[in-house]
């Protein structure tokens, strides 16, 4: 069975052409003289600009949304001696995200105008990293995944310690660190898989876990399978950020400049869920099913609880990156409820919340940028300065909040549903009582209060710094100026065409996501 | 009698958009626009209303008979339809959504009240907020509203009524914050709590609505389904869906398999989609928004606060009607008659006179939604309450509105007086709608609030419950109470000697849009409710109205299903005691709108009586009510203290535990590091120099015999010799 469906037609060099043209990018750069700043901005532009044609043409164009499997599909063998390929290919699940990565690396860099100490090695890191992320979708080998993985790390620590807030480098550690620790755990749990099933390509290690293929010794009361599940969740939770794998994303948030904040809450992030959706659950879909409901029980905390401490928050920025742990908890609870719109729900919101939080790390650059402070209670009163800010702010808080009409009510509403819809967990006497009822049942009510509590803290903040009394400090603060506008309104408009038009991120992963139930419910 | 045709659909189609397309331009280009715009959405709104009451009256008024007259086929097939999730039709209904268009006679009535008062309160916002800097932005604003509120009405399924419900708590939320950008605005600072307020408190009943229509999306089709494999019904099996039709038919049939009973987990869900209305319509314990977001600007008020928004939490209890099992409506009467009353009360003691007509509002609703659960009849007179509430309300607001603007920004009743021959036109619309509120026969209010206390009397004379009695008392007191605060406020602002010498002099009537309005909204509140004598009056059937909204009887019943939902829980109504509860009915409201009446007349318009005699009297009881019994301090002080509590003690918990988990960790590695580079340095590498300094203390002594003479290292050589032979020939 061709599992790649390598057959000619599929073949393609795209993919290898979108994530090398920004290491072509990081060359350039490397040879433009560091004083000559202006053509760094202007290349580093450029070649942020053309896979952001060349993922758009894919998103509209070469990728047929209707076709199951991976696509645009470039397969060889890269190191024999140990069976690593390099094979890349994109489905439903990966070709919206290439997309927002284009997307928000390119808006990346007018938004790294106002960064401190901004130099040639920014933008060499900077591309270095699109390299790293748009690779990490693409890849079908474990190895390659892995590889990318480490390659997306590096340029992110240095991005964090050189060019960011007061207490970089301990934010940067940290961030490190903590990552790591998920990589190592990656890697062990991709040897045992390959020790196991002798290949690191992912399709094959679908199509041997769907069967029930893997052979490893059960160690210490648990089954092989349950190891790699919870070494590779780890992995990838640590990334989401899951409870209580969390807290190094405040500390990264708040001392990174706002582009890096930007491209940290949009993309990394979804580097976890997609790390789970790809290389996880499908491969030990009878684990996955068995702590389903442990994972809802998170996905439920992260909402409810990241919420609570985003509302406790007085700095703005911190309050954002706690909004980002609340929301990728929804990601969590639609993954764990094993249904359709679950699923559906979990894909959407790591494009939703990718474009709105991104949005709202904006918003606070902005601000921060005027006022050089982030604290909630210093402002007052920045609409009547800043009009047309204010009215950018409220679609983007608004969009996080979840209000229908935009894109983070499709996404979760869709999974509160679908969560809602579970049958995890439920027991034959309580089906047989009528009484249809279980554990995804109460998580979902109890998300609830998560939502409330959203709106809480997003209708405090945009009080306190933009309605009311005008803090006299600030009166004359320029409105938001063109160049900010040309980060912002993209995502904006993203917003809200999502929020009325969700098809053009639904239809694409519907047959992926299709398949990827029918891998996931298919042991149970 | 005339069937929607596709073209029909577009029309209805249009209202929504157009104000929609105006917003979109008026947000853009409206400060550029000459006169900043509103003409341009005065004229869409104008076009509106022409359709909604042309659409009224040609197919919902002269509507008779069981069949209705929307068709499905329209709305699926050649009607327009808006596929949401995906774009492809291959995805199979229940995980796709389908919006379509629902023009029943609920959404006749309701968009054709909508439409008319949305215009009128236009018109009259381009007077009242003449030369406001945010001019432009207000009316792109209200325009959104407008689109949302009349979206709203149209939908065919929940989630898409959801979805504008929200979206009208938005733009409520931007309009509640007019002020709160506004340099020159006074309240500022209360502007913009009052907007963060109105959103939250709504969010709350929001998610109850929402987590609602989960449950019954999810758990209706597979009851249903199980049903169908038990045999219990005949049919095929259904898929989830959002749709009302499908609501009503599946809920209908299992209702039916169940003998009559609904089942418990309908009851749970029931109970939380009049969540949603509790929050949206304002009801006890959630009404804590409606007074405080009359910070917003007046026509803001009369139009959302009073005519619109808040009656779509009634109009959502309408749809949802059949999915309400007995014991959620005895909950529901419970919750409407005891706002009802709880809001009167407060409204006897406010002094500003917007104030009193946002407690008056609640009031209102609250009888809206007692009726309502009251089933039967009841839910005719609350829905035709809301229509006709709707007209003289907006008109209060709006001369409430014309006084402000008359008494420049004055809002105190206590310093008003005397107005009557200043402004001539505003209070005689005033007094005309005051007339209507308080049920004076002819006039509009007394068609829609006479009905509810006669089904309050018939249902309890049927079902002798708790709730039932509770409303039969309660109704009639809160009526008494509606008709005595609004004449105090006739007779405070219009009657009598002015009370503040400044404000008086400098009073005037408004400008023609204004009063233009006015005088529209007037002329509705006297004659609204004579569309209810298009049929016999003093029947309880046959009536048009009564026909329109029953529409939920005639679809099932169309569809060749057996059970008349609305009819379970309806209350059998015999011919005698319908005829008796009637008769008790005009009885009842005749005396205590004069009760009412001659109270404020005794002690405000012939201050025959001093109030703060009265006041003093009632002591704490009196310091009770004025200070709204304390709810707002009680909210403050358990559920807001108690969340920023659990905010700061969880922000605690990060930062301490979870954070301090990490960094112990990190620490212990640091610490297992430094203890490492000791044991190398020491340990290690001590074992290591060991060997080396031993080496080296051996090798020195070594290097003693390291002398450089030849002489003696040929003796040593000799004397190994010898001893080499020596242990030779020894051994």
């Amino acid at each position: 069975m061709d599992l790649l469906n390598t057959n000619p037609d599929n073949l393609s060099t795209l993919l290898s052409w979108l994530t090398f043209l920004p290491l072509i990018g990081m060359c350039v750069v490397l040879l433009l003289p560091a004083s000559n700043l202006r053509a760094i901005k202007i290349t580093a532009g450029v070649f942020t600009f053309i896979p952001l044609v060349l993922a758009t043409q894919m998103y509209f164009g070469t990728f047929d949304k209707t076709v199951s499997g991976y696509q645009m599909v470039q397969h060889f063998e890269w190191i024999k001696a140990l069976g690593i390929n390099y094979s890349v290919g994109v489905d439903g699940l990966s070709m919206p995200l290439l997309w927002l990565t284009t997307i928000l690396f390119f808006i990346a860099v007018p938004a790294s105008e106002t960064v401190p100490r901004l130099s040639k090695a920014y933008f060499v890191l900077l591309l270095l990293l699109e390299l790293g992320v748009l690779g990490v979708f693409v890849s079908l080998d474990f190895f390659l995944f892995y590889v990318y993985w480490e390659i997306m790390l590096l340029p992110m620590y240095f991005l964090i310690g050189i060019w960011g807030g007061p207490q970089r480098e301990y934010a940067a550690i940290k961030f490190f660190l903590y990552t790591l620790a998920g990589s190592v755990l990656m890697l062990i749990a991709v040897i045992a898989l390959r020790l196991d099933a002798g290949t690191f390509s992912i399709p094959e290690l679908v199509a041997i876990g769907k069967a029930g293929g893997f052979t490893g010794p059960a160690l210490l009361g648990m089954s092989f399978t349950t190891w790699v599940f919870w070494f590779l969740f780890v992995a990838f939770a640590i990334k989401i950020p899951a409870f209580p794998f969390h807290t190094w994303l405040p500390d990264a948030h708040v001392q990174a400049p706002t582009p890096i904040s930007v491209i940290l809450a949009g993309i990394l992030l979804k580097l976890g869920g997609y790390g789970l959706l790809r290389g996880c659950f499908p491969i030990v879909p009878d684990a996955f099913q068995d702590f389903a409901y442990v994972l809802g029980i998170l996905g439920v905390i992260a909402i409810v609880y990241g919420a609570y401490v985003a509302l406790g928050q007085s700095d703005f920025k911190k309050m954002v990156a706690y909004s980002s742990v609340s929301h990728m908890g929804f990601v969590l609870l639609g993954m764990a409820a094993l249904t359709e719109w679950g699923m559906n729900g979990a894909a959407l919101q790591m494009f939703t919340h990718g474009i709105s939080s991104a949005a709202c790390f904006l918003v606070v650059g902005v601000v921060y940028d005027r006022a050089h402070h982030r604290d909630l209670n210093g402002f007052g009163g920045l609409a009547q300065p800043m009009p047309r800010y204010w009215a950018m702010a409220t679609i983007a808080f608004f969009a996080s909040l979840g209000l229908p009409g935009m894109a983070g009510f499709v996404s979760e509403a869709l999974t509160m549903v679908g969560a809602f819809q579970s049958q995890v967990g439920w027991t034959d006497e309580a089906i047989a009582s009528g009484w249809m009822w279980g554990p995804f049942q109460w998580l979902t009510l109890i998300a609830t209060i998560g939502i409330v509590m959203t709106a809480a803290y997003i209708l405090w903040a945009l009080q306190r710094v933009f309605l009311g009394t005008l803090n006299e400090k600030y009166a004359d603060f320029k409105d938001i100026s063109a160049r900010e506008v040309f980060s912002l309104a993209p995502l904006l408009v993203l917003c809200i065409v999502l929020g009325i038009f969700p098809w053009y991120i639904l239809d694409w992963m519907e047959v992926s996501i299709s398949d990827l139930m029918q891998i996931l419910t298919f042991a149970g | 009698m005339n069937t929607l045709t596709p073209n029909d659909y577009l029309l209805l189609l249009a209202v929504p958009l157009i104000p929609l397309l105006g917003y979109v331009v008026q947000i853009f280009f409206g400060r550029n626009l000459p006169r900043k715009g509103d003409w341009m959405l005065l004229g869409g709104m104008f076009i509106v209303m022409c359709i909604t009451v042309y659409m009224f009256f040609v197919h919902a008024m002269g509507h008779v008979g069981p069949a209705p007259f929307w068709n499905e086929s329209a709305m699926t097939a050649d009607g327009p339809v808006f596929r949401w999730l995906y774009n492809t039709s291959d995805v199979p209904g229940d995980q796709n959504l389908i919006a379509g268009i629902l023009y029943d006679g609920l959404a006749a009535a309701m968009l054709m009240v909508v439409g008319v008062v949305s215009f009128l309160v236009h018109l009259f916002s381009s007077g009242y907020m003449a030369g406001d800097r945010r001019y432009h932005i207000f009316f792109a604003n209200i325009s959104l509203f407008t689109f949302a509120m009349l979206g709203l009405i149209l939908s065919d399924n929940i989630l898409f009524l959801f979805v504008f419900w929200e979206l009208m708590g938005f733009m409520s939320y931007l309009l509640i914050g007019h002020f709160a950008q506004d340099p020159d605005s006074p309240r500022i600072k209360h502007a913009a709590a009052a907007c963060k307020k109105a959103f939250l408190t709504t969010r709350v009943g929001d998610t109850c609505l929402f987590f609602g229509m989960a449950m019954f999306y999810f758990l209706l089709p597979r009851e249903y389904n199980d049903l169908l494999a038990q045999g219990a019904i005949e049919g095929e099996r259904v898929i989830s869906s959002f749709r009302f039709v499908d609501l009503w038919t599946m809920g209908g049939q299992i209702v039916e398999a169940n003998n009559g009973e609904y089942p418990f987990w309908m009851s749970v869900a029931g109970l939380f989609t009049f969540g949603g209305t509790v929050g949206k319509s304002a009801q006890f314990p959630l009404h804590i928004w409606l007074p405080d977001a009359m910070e917003g600007p007046t026509p803001v008020s009369a139009m959302i606060h009073a005519a619109t928004m808040v009656a779509a939490g009634v109009f959502l209890l309408g749809r949802m009607f059949p999915m309400m099992s007995p014991e959620v409506l005895q909950i529901v009467i419970a919750v409407g008659a005891f706002t009802a009353l709880f809001a009167a009360t407060i409204g006897c003691t406010v002094n500003d006179i917007k104030g009193v007509l946002a407690y008056s509002t609640i009031s209102q609703l609250g009888f809206m939604v007692a009726a309502i659960g009251t089933g039967g009849l009841g839910i005719v007179a609350g829905l035709f309450h809301m229509v006709t509430h709707a007209f003289f309300k907006a008109c209060l607001f709006l001369s409430a509105g014309s006084v402000i603007h008359g008494c420049h920004h004055e809002q105190d009743m206590q310093k008003m007086g005397g107005l009557r021959k200043k402004m001539p036109i505003t209070f005689m619309c005033m007094l005309i709608c005051t007339l209507a509120i308080a049920g004076m026969p002819l006039f509009a209010g007394y068609y829609s609030k006479d009905r509810i206390i006669a089904s309050v009397i018939d249902s309890t004379l049927t079902q002798w419950r708790g709730a039932n009695v509770f409303a039969l008392v309660a109704l009639p007191l809160a009526a008494m109470l509606t008709t005595f605060y609004m004449f105090r406020l006739i007779f405070l602002t219009f009657f009598g000697e002015p009370r503040d010498q400044h404000i008086h002099d400098h009073a005037h009537e408004s400008p023609i849009p204004m009063t233009a309005a006015l005088i529209g909204l007037a002329s509705l509140g006297m004659f609204g409710g004579h569309f209810w004598l298009a049929g016999d009056p003093l029947s309880n059937n046959g009536t048009w109205f009564t026909n329109l909204v029953q529409w939920q009887t005639m679809y099932v019943t169309s569809r060749g299903g057996s059970l008349d939902l609305t009819s379970m829980n309806m209350i059998a109504v015999t011919e005698h005691t319908a005829h008796t509860g009637h008769v008790w009915a005009v009885g009842v409201s005749l005396s205590v709108l004069a009760l009412g009446f001659f109270a404020a007349l005794w002690i405000y318009g012939l201050k025959k009586l001093d109030p703060a005699r009265i006041t003093s009297k009632l002591g704490l009881v009196y310091e009770a009510v004025r200070d709204k019994y304390y709810v707002d301090e009680a909210v403050n002080g358990s559920v807001i203290r108690g969340t920023m509590g659990l905010a700061k003690g969880q922000k605690w918990i990060d930062e301490n535990i979870i954070d301090g988990t990490v960094l112990g960790v990190g620490r212990l590695g640091r610490g297992l590091g430094t203890l490492c580079a000791w044991i190398d340095k020491n340990i290690v590498d001590g074992a290591v120099n060991w060997v080396g300094n031993t080496t080296q203390a051996l090798g020195s002594v070594a290097r003693l015999l390291q002398t450089g003479r030849i002489q003696q290292y040929v003796s040593f050589a000799v004397g190994g010799a010898l001893l080499l032979a020596a242990f030779h020939i020894l051994t």
